[in-house]
């Protein structure tokens, strides 16, 4: 699954990543916590969080994310999307949650990577 | 005698600098990979180093992170000032976090860190003095042992 299919199918957002969207996703991961995800997302998953601050790159560039969803309406700051920008990451926002969100994924045939 | 380190590079981080915490630790994960260090050993080492690099931001006035590569082992070692840690086993415990609300709300203080440095190493040491600072030493073998003399 592409990036430009679930920005697509769940209505999301891009905010940075304009040319990365043809960027392969394998699995998904759920979670605000910045150490569990360094712990257990793993390479080429898309990360669904409400964390916004520029730290999210740092962790989606060491782990090798895919990509970035950022829920509930949240914004991120605007060292996070210049951050993003630079390194290479993508990041979407929706307005919805992150139940919604990965429901939706999950019914579109992606699964967790833990 | 120690042989001399293939590769060195040393790392100045910034107490309380949020907006570039982690930059140490992609340009670490950045150089192994260019110096084709295995991709797994590249992901151990990259966690380990973000979670140091996040500690010393978080806890610490400031620190240097310093990367060496050596034919069988790279060792990372960091270094910071601060009010060091007054009870290491605790520290090491999951879960185990002194962080503050605010740096909770940002997804920090999980009680994760150290105990994630420690899964991803072959070797870690942690040393503290109270009210001076604190030094992490983390080995990741580059043959492949998890154990050696």
């Amino acid at each position: 699954m592409k990036i430009r299919e679930i920005v697509k199918a769940c209505d999301l957002q891009l905010l940075t990543g304009e040319k990365m969207q043809d960027r392969e996703i394998t699995g998904g991961y759920v979670s605000d916590l910045l150490s569990d995800v360094m712990a257990h997302c793993k390479k080429g998953a898309v990360w669904i969080t409400l964390q916004a601050h520029p730290n999210i790159v740092a962790v989606a560039v060491l782990k090798e994310i895919s990509g970035i969803v950022i829920v509930n309406g949240r914004k991120p700051e605007k060292d996070t999307i210049t951050k993003a920008e630079t390194e290479s990451v993508s990041i979407m926002s929706t307005e919805r949650s992150a139940f919604d969100v990965t429901g939706q994924l999950y019914g579109m045939g992606l699964r967790g990577t833990r | 005698m120690r042989p001399e380190a293939l590769f060195q590079k040393e790392f100045t981080i910034q107490g309380g600098d949020f907006v570039n915490a982690g930059e140490s630790s992609c340009m670490i994960r950045n150089t192994l990979r260019e110096i084709g260090v295995d991709s797994d050993i590249v992901r151990r080492m990259a966690i380990a180093a973000y979670e140091a690099e996040m500690n010393v931001v978080m806890y610490a006035l400031r620190g240097t992170m310093q990367i060496s590569v050596y034919r069988d082992e790279i060792l990372l070692t960091i270094d910071d000032k601060g009010p060091g840690i007054q009870n290491i086993d605790m520290a090491m415990q999951p879960g185990f976090s002194t962080a503050t609300e605010e740096m909770r709300e940002m997804g920090f203080g999980a009680g994760m860190g150290l105990p994630n440095i420690k899964k991803n190493a072959d070797v870690f040491n942690i040393t503290s003095r109270v009210g001076n600072g604190t030094k992490l030493e983390i080995r990741i073998f580059l043959d492949g042992k998890k154990t050696r003399k």
